[in-house]
């Protein structure tokens, strides 16, 4: 078990930085509070906050898919009103219009970078600068580098992606 | 042999449950399993030491190959993934 002082500051800012980016943490605080105690407990064990509710493998790398927030989050919020632990909620659940259940895993059901090929294919050859999508968002700038955090989702910068 | 911690209840066969430690939906299985006094054997993968902990991940990719928490095993036959609520009710209640 996490301190109790440093459940609350996570939970403080990760509901502002949610609310300021259009998403919603779980209205359930005693649910939501205990996740975030796993983050806390996941960060302080592997070195990185991996979802509470999935198996992380300790190396970071490998496990960057699934660093809260995860990059299945969004596809999981639009079809089950929820993300994979349930830390993010959507509006209508939140309205209380859809009722939260346990939703099945993602994460081996999707191609890494599926498509991202043929769609660079009807692009023009050059482009002034490189185009970063965050991983987890879906954010897109077109800079050098990717910003040092993700002005959205607050992700950070080893989470993006050159997607043109 | 994996070591898992024994849950004394009523005995609907036998009945294993994979969580981690930190996942609030294995939490609300087992508190539901608790709450119906069912007899289980748990264990919390994320706490294993490594060599454990892939006898427990193989364990549980036979009946579930997403390998996900939570993962109920009945007989070593039927297996619930997630707090799928109507379903253990159903199996257990």
């Amino acid at each position: 078990m996490a301190d109790q002082g440093k459940i609350e500051e996570l939970f403080n800012k990760l509901s502002s930085e949610a609310e300021a980016g259009g998403y919603h943490l779980n209205p359930d605080k005693d649910f939501t509070k205990e996740l975030v105690n796993g983050l806390l407990v996941n960060e302080e064990r592997y070195g990185y906050p991996a979802c509470p509710c999935r198996l992380a493998s300790g190396n970071k790398a490998a496990d960057l898919d699934i660093i809260c927030p995860c990059d299945y989050r969004d596809p999981d919020l639009t079809d089950y009103g929820a993300c994979y632990c349930a830390l993010y909620v959507s509006d209508e659940v939140l309205a209380g219009r859809k009722k939260l259940a346990s939703i099945p895993e993602r994460r081996l059901a999707i191609e890494p970078q599926a498509g991202l090929k043929e769609k660079s294919a009807i692009l023009p050859e050059k482009l002034a600068f490189p185009v970063w999508r965050c991983k987890v968002c879906g954010y897109l700038c077109a800079r050098e580098q990717p910003p040092e955090v993700c002005p959205i989702c607050k992700a950070k910068k080893e989470r993006f992606e050159k997607f043109f | 042999m994996l070591s898992m911690t024994v849950v004394p209840g009523k005995d609907k066969g036998k009945v294993k449950l994979y969580t981690l430690s930190t996942c609030v939906w294995c939490k609300k299985v087992k508190k539901l399993l608790n709450e119906l006094k069912v007899a289980y054997d748990y264990v919390d993968v994320d706490l294993l030491e490594e060599e454990a902990k892939a006898e427990a991940k193989e364990e549980v990719a036979k009946f579930n190959p997403a390998c996900s928490f939570p993962t109920l095993v009945l007989n070593d036959k039927k297996c619930i993934v997630g707090f799928d609520e109507g379903k253990i009710n159903q199996e257990l209640g």
